[in-house]
């Protein structure tokens, strides 16, 4: 007798998916085509981006490059034998100033350098997936390269040589062990490189002077100054407590600040002279203006709001009244308004013939309105918290200080990623309304631009031109915060 | 007690304002910069060229009083201002002078406390419109749609203009210049109406500008010149004087082609009080005796400016009506250099 069975007892061999559900078609069944609503509304889509398309690209597609003004390119656009088209030569005579607006032209390398530094001073910050190896040669490689632009001379190819050296080492060693190999050897005692964020640190202080130039004394006196603070606090914990230490600590870099730092400076200058060019606040413009107001608000306004946050939902009376006071008054103002305060009444306020920079006034503003939204932003993360977390920070034993920076505040950020990522894209753009007050960003310079006789009346280009810039940087603020989102992301969903 | 010691700050700040507003040519002179307050762009009148450098009409006046107190015409800080932050500027002492297309009005010299120096420009409000819409004159834009700046004189204006016509008008706000050149060209509005130098310009511009009028009706007076701070008579005599030697130069044929030959010595007084080389004019200013010859030639003469920045050969096209010599026709009548 057979033994019947209607249980397949092996398993079939896997097929291929059938050709309608795979590939481009699949691809387009699936996604484009699914249903006869969709595909109605694919079809309308298609003719809406054609037709968009069809209008731009003629316009776009303009051989009007090397014109010197636009009656020049509207006679390349007839001698094309067309109808309308954009006039690129604007962009192609004024696009050094739309990035770096009156900035001097020999001195440019400078706020370039400070531009790509910037990057390898953000990347161990921002991303710890790249090892200390490759952040070094990233350094190495921008001093190397920009050697090739600076001025020439015997030094200049000495330190080429020198960079160019370190920058072969580096590549080898990146090249020669891979990151597994490279473990081992940590784990052996090899000695590792040092932590790259010495140089973020070092550039806080780096980027102003690149930019504003000067003697190199000054920011190594400020430099000083934390280093003084960190000093007090550590010696005078022990003998007085923690919190007059910490008033001390905050004290005293603000008193060598104010009075002695020029002595420093002007007594080291003295004895070893060395500096950059100065170039004043009046000649930044353009986009180099944007990015340093935005950059530097940006920078600042985080562990500002953070504190601020803090200080709301602190349980100490003066702090906590003081924290919702600025955040309520900063907030219930528009920022014009900032701006125009610091352009027209501290100028009438202030004695006359006090030089405050007017960069530094609208940095200031700028950085305490992102400070105040930031504030609001990451206690919203704060209150998102259960109150479980704070009692397991207390059950720990942990202090206050200590509680926020190993439990609190890694989730409430983590929770407030967008929150504080659109903060910034919205501070970066609001740099735009200094030109109302009169500072050429690139919306400033592109009414400037257009008052030439040369390019009168050309607005589409140039607007387009800001736009792009802008997009560039925010595009990539937020696919960053994407990115943080899901690298921070523990639920394993 | 508050009250008091906030009340005494003030009395400080004002005292100290006033101390520093008292030696501007001191403060100018150490300084070894003239600031000089400017348009942030406007055709013909100043913008910065491809390479950082401002041009225009207005700047030619902050180069020539550079050039007459410091010797350098390049000796200059420009400092961009905007119809909002020009005056402030100006009061707190940030810039020294302020050449920006500005309208001598009562109130600005009395209220505001400026003193005009000049006036460098006699604009007035025009109207622009095509050609095929078939009018000849202002006067019969009865019921057309106007493209006007808000917030402006000029606002002001067309409405008196067309009251007092007893003419009724549809208005279409904007915001800037290159605003109401767009909402023109897309035909928003019949007439586009503003200074008539800007209307030239924004003319001058369009792709056939053979297809558009400027009506022939200045409705108001927009006297332009630059001003300085009340207090300080010595540095508006300088800027004052300054201007006049660029227009008396044109009327008495001084050029930056022939100034060298004449600043030799010629047969004219006036031609030589004027380059220092009689009597001493220039040391009643406070200056050296060749301030107005410097002045003049940073730039040439003011028919020189006018032909070079915004006169008939350039794109901006304006002829010099007004702004003659009074043995030309015109209006401008500068005092004897005496």
């Amino acid at each position: 007798m057979t033994k019947l069975s209607y249980v397949r007892t092996e398993m079939l061999p896997e097929r291929e998916p059938p050709t309608s559900a795979t590939g481009v078609i699949g691809w387009m069944r699936q996604n484009l085509f699914n249903g006869w609503m969709n595909s109605l509304l694919t079809l309308i889509s298609l003719a809406v981006i054609f037709w968009l398309v069809a209008g731009l690209l003629p316009w776009f597609w303009s051989p009007t490059w090397n014109a010197g003004s636009l009656g020049q390119c509207r006679e390349i656009i007839a001698e094309a034998g067309k109808q309308s088209g954009a006039c690129w030569g604007v962009i192609n005579e004024r696009w050094p100033q739309m990035l770096f607006g009156f900035y001097p032209q020999d001195l440019r390398l400078r706020p370039t350098l400070a531009f790509f530094l910037l990057f390898v001073a953000l990347i161990p910050v921002l991303f710890a997936m790249i090892s200390r190896r490759m952040n070094w040669l990233l350094l190495v490689l921008v001093l190397f390269a920009a050697t090739f632009f600076g001025p020439g001379g015997a030094v200049m190819t000495v330190l080429q040589i020198v960079l160019g050296l370190g920058l072969a080492w580096l590549a080898w060693t990146v090249v020669a062990t891979d990151r597994a190999d490279r473990a081992a050897q940590i784990k052996e005692g090899v000695k590792r490189l040092p932590n790259p964020l010495i140089f973020s640190a070092a550039f806080v202080f780096l980027m102003p002077w690149l930019l504003w130039g000067g003697s190199v004394w000054v920011p190594v006196g400020v430099a000083l100054g934390f280093v003084i603070g960190w000093l007090v606090f550590r010696l005078l914990n022990a003998l007085i407590g923690s919190l007059a230490a910490l008033i001390l600590a905050i004290v005293t870099p603000v008193l060598w600040w104010l009075f002695l730092n020029g002595l420093f400076a002007s007594a080291m200058q003295a004895v070893l002279p060395y500096g950059l060019e100065p170039v004043p606040s009046r000649l930044f413009g353009g986009l180099l203006l944007s990015v340093t107001i935005g950059v530097t608000a940006i920078v600042i306004s985080l562990p500002m709001g953070i504190m601020l946050a803090l200080g709301r939902q602190s349980d100490l009376l003066i702090v906590k009244s003081l924290s919702v006071i600025f955040i309520e008054f900063i907030r219930g103002v528009p920022l014009i308004t900032l701006l125009f305060v610091a352009s027209v009444l501290l100028n009438i306020f202030l004695p006359p013939g006090t030089n405050f920079d007017i960069i530094l006034r609208v940095i200031i503003m700028a950085t305490i309105f992102a400070a105040a939204y930031m504030a609001e932003v990451v206690r919203g993360g704060l209150a998102a918290l259960p109150k479980g977390q704070y009692e397991a920070a207390d059950a720990l034993g942990l202090d206050y200080w200590k509680a926020q920076r190993l439990i609190i505040m890694p989730q409430a950020l983590k929770i407030s990623i967008p929150g504080i990522v659109s903060t910034f894209i919205g501070l970066f753009k609001d740099t735009t309304l200094v030109s109302i007050i009169g500072l050429l960003d690139p919306i400033g310079l592109s009414t400037s631009i257009r008052a030439d006789t040369n390019w009168n009346g050309i607005v589409w280009e140039l607007y387009g031109f800001v736009a792009l810039l802008f997009f560039i940087f925010t595009f990539s603020m937020s696919r960053y915060s994407m990115y943080l989102e899901r690298r921070l992301r523990t639920d394993h969903g | 007690m508050k009250k008091t010691v906030f009340l005494g700050a003030l009395t400080v700040a004002a005292i100290a304002a006033g101390a520093a507003s008292a030696a501007t040519l001191d403060d100018v002179k150490a300084r070894g910069k003239l600031n000089c307050g400017v348009v942030t762009g406007l055709v013909g009148f100043g913008a910065p060229d491809a390479n950082g450098r401002w041009e225009g009409f207005d700047v030619s006046v902050c180069r020539a009083v550079a050039a007459a107190v410091l010797g350098d015409p390049d000796a200059v800080e420009f400092v961009p201002t905007t119809g909002k932050t020009r005056f402030t500027a100006l009061a707190s002492g940030e810039i020294d002078l302020l050449a920006r297309n500005t309208t001598w009005t009562f109130s600005r010299d009395v209220d505001l406390k400026f003193e005009f120096v000049g006036v460098n420009y006699y604009d007035g409000q025009g109207f622009l419109v095509r050609k095929d819409l078939g009018v000849s004159s202002a006067k019969e834009l009865d019921g057309a749609t106007v493209c006007i700046q808000t917030g402006t004189t000029t606002e002001l204006n067309l409405a008196d203009f067309f009251r007092a016509n007893n003419m009724s008008y549809d208005p279409v706000p904007i915001e800037t210049n290159a605003e109401g050149q767009q909402q023109y060209l897309a035909g928003a509005c019949d007439a586009y109406t503003t200074d008539a130098s800007g209307l030239a310009a924004t003319r001058a511009t369009f792709e056939d500008p053979a297809a558009h009028v400027i009506l022939p009706e200045i409705i108001s007076k927009e006297p332009l010149g630059p001003l300085v701070r009340h207090g300080d008579q010595e540095w508006g005599d300088i800027a004052r004087w300054t201007l006049n030697a660029l227009i008396a130069a044109e009327e008495l044929g001084v050029t930056s082609a022939n100034i060298d030959e004449l600043a030799s010595g010629t047969e004219n007084p006036e031609i030589n009080r004027l380059l220092g080389t009689e009597g001493s004019l220039g040391e009643m200013l406070g200056l050296d005796a060749e301030w107005a010859k410097r002045a003049i030639k940073a730039n040439g003469n003011y028919g020189e400016i006018f032909a070079k920045t915004i006169g008939e050969s350039t794109p901006v096209g304006l002829a010099r009506g007004l702004n003659a010599q009074w043995k030309d026709g015109g209006i401008l009548y500068v005092p004897p250099f005496r």
